[in-house]
């Protein structure tokens, strides 16, 4: 159901009328056990009362029949249908089975054949509750009676003085509530027009001070999801301006030098400057490629996928990968594994792929010509170690830290790289939960990396 | 006339040196703040072309250390930030100038000849003496209605000897606005593009101060 005020008008309304129902019936059920023991407790006294009466010898039985006798009975016993007249019914029977008296409104069929007590019966299609009780000093059974019918008409008629209020009520009950409804939903739509009034970039908190202790958990999850949505489009701005001013340097390179390949009439210096535009556009589809890559690791939209995986293999896939720049420089790429079990540790693939590509790149590309890059991987239980040593001229230990800063260019970056590399390594690593550390081996630099296992999340 | 560039992109700096040369400039060239500092420190100028965004350290502090010791040579800044807040905070640490990158080679010259010829206090843009007029954009002189295209070392020499057209110029200080740090100095280069001069403009034009150096002629 799309509507909430609809689904809580549905449910009040449904458990409003269920419980006036079971309301109803419990009323009915104990006002009829209530009106059969009144009624019940009338003609007993009703039958002692007459009982008594004719001890007393106020009434002459024997004379009492012949005037019975006489009178012409009723055809039949009508219930009165607008009243309640006549509604008790008196019969006195000699033991012998002679009537010898009756009210005016009894049959003159036998009410019950019973002797003591309650019976309910049936004469001429009409039904009775009979109370009989016998007199033994005069020899005659007194049997009082109700309609049934009557009886059931007055509970009838108490029940049906309950319900009609309700039906009456119910309806606007029903309005009451609809009405209550929008009333108590007011603070949702309150926020809802404070949100539908927005736009894409205001992204600050919603105010609850005054709202509604239900709603405050949505207004908190609002304002959490609109922090993260706000940090993430701060990432990609900052991401946007770096990208940006990143490539303004490149791109005025390729200008001037375009402009003086046009304008030199030295074929010299117009090749010279043709050769520095190929290279420049080289090394700026490599800062485009590294800017791509920064982005991916630094979004924090792509959910981790832990797998396990083998550094070895993934060492020897990215040297694949490098061969371009390997073969050019006629560096080897070797990787020694620790021989006892699979190099292998769990975490996630594409993260580690860039990172250990940047620090491979960086070694190849500040190897001498005809250089070695040599990886060494040892794994435990706890995660994996991977050192990579080249022998290049490597960092300076003054800018070990620096180097890891994000955005931070390197002051020997410029004739080789962007200086985006290590901000990336650093970057996957810290997803990743890992760690780098340089030092300067005996003929080169060496980075030393560690990849702790990655917990499922 | 002689610029600083200060630039760490290798393509860039290349373009601006090889570039600015070609539109008459003497251009040197380094790539950190540190050396930018000992250049200025220790020689003169006419402009700098200064980058922001520096390995070491921004243009920024370059350009603050020179007006520290009140040195005035007009600064042209270069950078990727173009933001307006950026342009106001370079014009107010002192630049002259500010260009985003990427820019057009003929804005850069233009940009500087503007700046330094405001530095001399010139409104006029071309060098005007006894009837020749130097037109520093085009590297050309006109005379007597007569129009000639100049080589990049006669430039420099006649516009050094025009900016300053009572002064006697020794050799060595026109050798130094002709030639940047890594360029070697050939010995008789000043007396060859003098006499090329002299040839387009009349031999009377520049006079020679024997064992001295080098002047206009100031009367017919």
């Amino acid at each position: 159901m799309k509507s909430m005020r609809l689904r809580l008008f549905t449910i009040l309304l449904v458990t409003t009328s269920a419980v006036w129902l079971f309301a109803t019936i419990w009323i009915y059920a104990s006002t009829q056990a209530e009106v059969e023991r009144v009624l019940d407790a009338r003609l007993t006294e009703a039958a002692r009362m007459v009982s008594s009466l004719i001890t007393d010898h106020r009434i002459d039985a024997a004379s009492a029949a012949e005037v019975a006798a006489s009178q012409r009975p009723p055809d039949s016993f009508q219930a009165a249908k607008e009243n309640y007249n006549r509604q008790l019914s008196c019969q006195i029977w000699s033991l012998q089975g002679d009537l010898l008296g009756r009210s005016e409104s009894a049959p003159a069929a036998s009410l019950a054949a019973h002797t003591d007590g309650f019976e309910d019966t049936e004469i001429n299609g009409e039904r009775w509750r009979v109370y009989a009780i016998v007199n033994p000093t005069l020899g005659v059974r007194v049997l009082v009676g109700d309609s049934i019918e009557i009886r059931e008409r007055l509970i009838g008629d108490v029940v049906k003085g309950l319900l009609l209020p309700a039906v009456v009520i119910l309806p606007l009950l029903a309005m009451l509530i609809w009405l209550s409804l929008a009333r108590g939903l007011a603070p949702f739509n309150r926020i809802a027009a404070s949100l539908a009034g927005r736009a894409a970039t205001e992204l600050h908190p919603v105010d609850d001070t005054a709202a509604p202790l239900e709603v405050k958990p949505i207004i908190m999850s609002l304002n959490s999801l609109f922090q993260r949505v706000g940090e993430a489009r701060e990432r990609e701005r900052n991401f946007t301006a770096y990208a940006a001013h990143e490539l303004k340097t490149p791109l005025a390179g390729l200008k001037t030098q375009a402009q003086i390949a046009i304008r030199s009439k030295d074929v010299a210096v117009q090749r010279q400057a043709l050769a520095r535009i190929a290279t420049s556009v080289d090394r700026t589809s490599r800062m485009v490629r590294q800017l791509i890559d920064m982005a991916a690791v630094d979004s924090t939209d792509v959910p981790m996928e832990p797998e396990e995986v083998d550094v070895a293999l993934l060492i020897g896939d990215i040297a694949t990968e490098l061969e371009g720049v390997t073969a050019s420089k006629d560096v080897r790429v070797v990787t020694l594994a620790d021989g006892d079990r699979t190099c292998s540790v769990r975490t996630d693939r594409t993260l580690l792929r860039l990172a250990l590509r940047n620090i491979l790149e960086n070694a190849v590309q500040h190897s001498p010509e005809g250089g070695e890059v040599t990886c060494r991987v040892a794994a435990s239980d706890k995660g994996a170690t991977i050192e990579i040593s080249d022998q290049g001229p490597g960092i300076e230990p003054a800018e070990h830290e620096r180097v890891k800063a994000k955005f931070y260019r390197n002051s020997r970056a410029g004739s080789i790289g962007s200086g985006l590399g290590l901000s990336i390594v650093q970057m996957a690593l810290e997803r990743i939960g890992g760690s780098i550390a340089f030092s300067r081996g005996g003929d080169g630099f060496a980075v030393r990396t560690w990849i702790p296992v990655l917990q499922q999340d | 006339m002689r610029l600083l560039v200060v630039e760490d992109d290798e393509v860039l700096l290349d373009g601006l040196k090889v570039g600015l040369q070609m539109c008459g400039f003497t251009v040197d060239a380094v790539t950190t703040v540190a050396d930018a500092q000992a250049a200025v420190r220790a020689d003169t100028f006419e402009a700098v072309v200064l980058d922001l965004m520096l390995p070491d350290g921004s243009g920024l502090d370059v350009l603050a250390a020179m007006r520290r010791a009140k040195d005035r040579t007009p600064v042209l800044l270069l950078t990727a930030k173009d933001e307006v807040s950026d342009r106001i905070c370079g014009l107010d640490a002192g630049a002259d100038d500010y260009l985003g990158k990427p820019f057009d080679l003929d804005e850069v010259a233009a940009r500087l000849r503007a700046i330094i010829r405001r530095g001399q206090g010139r409104a006029e843009s071309r060098l005007i003496w006894q009837g020749a007029a130097l037109d520093p954009a085009r590297m050309t002189v006109e005379r007597g209605g007569a129009l000639t295209t100049l080589s990049r070392r006669e430039f420099a020499i006649l516009q050094a000897l025009m900016e300053n057209p009572g002064t006697i110029h020794s050799k060595p200080s026109l050798e130094q606005k002709l030639y940047g740090w890594q360029e070697e100095v050939e010995s008789n280069t000043v007396e060859v593009h003098v006499h090329k001069l002299r040839a387009k403009l009349g031999a009377s034009f520049i006079e020679t101060v024997r064992g001295v150096g080098y002047r206009l002629r100031t009367a017919e």
